[in-house]
């Protein structure tokens, strides 16, 4: 018998009380540690502070729209750019590899962003210092596919499995073309391991995906490429109307595109020598060009972090931290009431010899209990909160959270909820003190 | 000597700013073990004896002695272990805690003594009581006799040299009240404690040796 167990009899004998101002601090610390590990994933993915390219290029616009397209998947793209673009800048003496990625379908199971690349891509770290590594191979034929993680476990894909892809999002707008996994990517910790890569030929090879030649022709001229002569009379003859086939596409039989009518979504590009001064000059003069835009994507998303995650994460942390400074008037009110009520037994503890200063321990330590008991109950809550949030959150925000992530700042909450346990305890704890015995057992 | 009570003086402040005695005790004396029954009529200061001798209640002036030690100039920590250590008391409510089981209101005056638990006595206290099966069992769950030995395993358990009783038999019936109050007297008996016993019954007076009327040596 000590102290703890003194004051753990005391809880268990107020057991509804006790249990309801628990109950207040846990449903704090419950939303206290969901913001914080939905906080910590989210800033550890927009604050990426490198990427395995130094640019992405896309249309001209936003750049956190870029970003967010091009490396998040999250938001849709302007008007894709022409792929001899892509070719120019493959031929840019500063860029060491260029990489296209056209976006925009989705799975048809389970939604998940399809991209179209090269393997190169996969040549691109993921982060700094960090390679892909991949079960099985990367694409080698037009319809070969290699699918992210998240995007095996969930629709349960693995190597041989094949898929098809909605144009454009649309649920009921499916394409005829099945791709072919190849390769499954291990775990990044980034979008890409809910994203399904498909070979960029294969994309390009499916219907709806050609550019008619007429609104290819006028986009290479925005461009300033020069359009051959041929291009143009095989534009004059596909405006005759031909007969539409059994899905309503009218394509040209999937003959292959040209290149004039091929388009890429964004390049990422990485730029020869390692100080990030080529990376600079070939973004500046990209984007004096009206063509095109060159961003450099940690900054962008440094800022999207700071201007909008960083404030909403401030806002959840002071409203939580609210809820739990509720949660403690709540148990300072149970405890300071109930010393009313327990006059007689502290003064018989007293007339059985304890101290002063040990019925004042009993009360803080009675104080501290329900604090930490509520604490680690709203621990438990709040990574099963992320639990119940985390399908949620990823199929409206993209954002994967795994529920067992655990947040270093959540060790910090019980020392802090010892010293607010502690303080909620002192005024109860004093009158427990200031106990007058005999007139207490008169009682 | 197991206690001295010399001039002692106790009283109490009024609303109206005036202070009313209630103790003024020349000499009192309890030899080791001997057993004391103390009667008195209602509202004259037998409870406040009691507390001030068990350093309770401080007196306004004179000296409590036990076993050679003054515990008027003791500071109140040191009062507080004196007690928990020399002293069990007997309440004629009980006065157990209702959370706990009749083992653990027995380790509970431990535990405030400062020396330890010790299950295996307070098992034996327990079971020399004759609830030997109620260990477990929490106050609401007990009657009121066996409620008051419980009381009594309590008051024993640190081996105190003094044992004052506040009408223990007074919230028995009367089956009870003599089961209840050789319990007292026997494991006082046993244990070498010296018993101060406070009754207003002059039956439960009449069984000991010696009694004592409040009145006869307090002049308030």
């Amino acid at each position: 018998m000590n102290l703890v167990t003194i004051a753990l009899k005391s809880i268990k004998q107020r057991l509804l009380s006790s249990s309801l101002t628990a109950l207040s601090v846990s449903l704090g610390v419950m939303l206290m540690v969901a913001v914080l590990i939905i906080n910590s994933v989210v800033t550890e993915l927009f604050n990426q502070k490198s990427f395995g390219f130094n640019l992405v290029v896309g249309p001209k616009g936003g750049d956190m729209s870029l970003a967010l397209s091009a490396i998040y998947r999250l938001e849709r793209s302007g008007e894709p750019l022409p792929y001899l673009y892509y070719k120019e800048l493959q031929q840019h003496p500063a860029v060491e590899k260029a990489v296209p990625i056209t976006i925009g379908d989705l799975t048809e199971e389970g939604e998940f962003p399809i991209v179209g690349t090269i393997p190169e891509y996969f040549e691109l770290d993921y982060s700094y210092k960090k390679p892909f590594q991949v079960r099985g191979s990367f694409m080698k034929t037009p319809f070969d596919a290699v699918i992210g993680s998240r995007v095996a476990a969930k629709n349960g894909w693995d190597i041989g499995s094949e898929f098809k892809l909605t144009h454009g999002g649309v649920k009921d707008h499916v394409h005829e073309e099945k791709f072919r996994v190849v390769g499954v990517l291990k775990s990044t910790g980034t979008p890409n391991d809910r994203t399904a890569f498909v070979s960029i030929a294969g994309f390009w090879g499916i219907s709806e995906h050609e550019k008619p030649l007429q609104e290819a022709i006028s986009r290479l001229e925005k461009f300033r490429y020069t359009v051959p002569q041929s291009l143009r009379d095989q534009a004059e003859k596909e405006k005759q109307p031909k007969k539409p086939d059994a899905h309503g596409h009218n394509h040209a039989d999937h003959a292959e595109l040209l290149d004039e009518q091929k388009e890429v979504t964004a390049i990422f590009l990485r730029t020869k020598g390692d100080t990030g001064f080529a990376a600079i000059r070939l973004a500046g003069e990209i984007n004096e060009d009206v063509r095109a835009l060159a961003i450099n994507p940690v900054p962008v998303m440094g800022r999207l972090m700071s201007l909008i995650v960083g404030n909403i994460r401030l806002m959840l942390m002071a409203l939580t931290s609210l809820i739990i400074a509720v949660s403690a008037v709540s148990i300072f009110v149970s405890i300071y009431n109930s010393m009313s009520d327990r006059r007689r037994e502290i003064g018989i503890m007293r007339a059985l010899g304890a101290r002063r200063e040990t019925v004042f321990a009993i009360i803080l330590a009675e104080s501290a209990l329900l604090c930490l008991g509520g604490g680690v109950i709203g621990l438990l809550l709040g990574h099963g909160l992320v639990a119940v949030a985390s399908p949620i959150i990823e199929s409206r925000a993209g954002i994967l959270i795994n529920p067992l992530t655990f947040e270093p700042a959540e060790l910090i909450l019980f020392p802090v909820l010892l010293i607010v346990g502690s303080l909620i305890g002192f005024l109860p704890g004093l009158a427990a003190y200031r106990t007058d015995v005999a007139a207490a057992l008169s009682e | 000597m197991s206690l001295v009570l010399d001039n002692l003086k106790k009283s109490y402040r009024e609303p109206g700013g005036g202070r009313i005695p209630v103790l003024n005790v020349a000499r009192f004396e309890l030899k080791t073990s001997e057993q004391v029954a103390l009667i008195g009529s209602s509202g004259g200061g037998k409870t406040t004896l009691l507390n001030v001798i068990a350093g309770i209640t401080t007196p306004d002036s004179g000296r409590v002695v036990i076993d050679n030690i003054d515990v008027t100039a003791l500071n109140e920590p040191s009062r507080d272990r004196f007690r928990a250590m020399k002293i069990g008391f007997v309440f004629q409510t009980f006065n157990l805690l209702p959370a706990f089981t009749a083992l653990e209101n027995v380790l509970l005056g431990m535990c405030f003594a400062g020396k330890g638990t010790d299950s295996h006595r307070a098992t034996d206290l327990l079971t020399r009581v004759g609830l030997g099966h109620r260990l477990h069992h929490r106050p609401p769950q007990l009657s009121v006799g066996e409620q008051q030995r419980v009381a009594v395993a309590r008051a024993l358990a640190n081996h105190p040299s003094l044992l004052l009783a506040d009408e223990p038999t007074a919230s028995v019936d009367v089956a009870n009240q003599n089961t209840i109050l050789e319990l007292i007297r026997d494991a006082c008996k046993e244990n070498n404690v010296s018993l101060l016993l406070v009754t207003h019954s002059p039956d439960v007076a009449a069984r000991f040796g010696r009694i004592e009327k409040l009145s006869d040596f307090n002049q308030p």
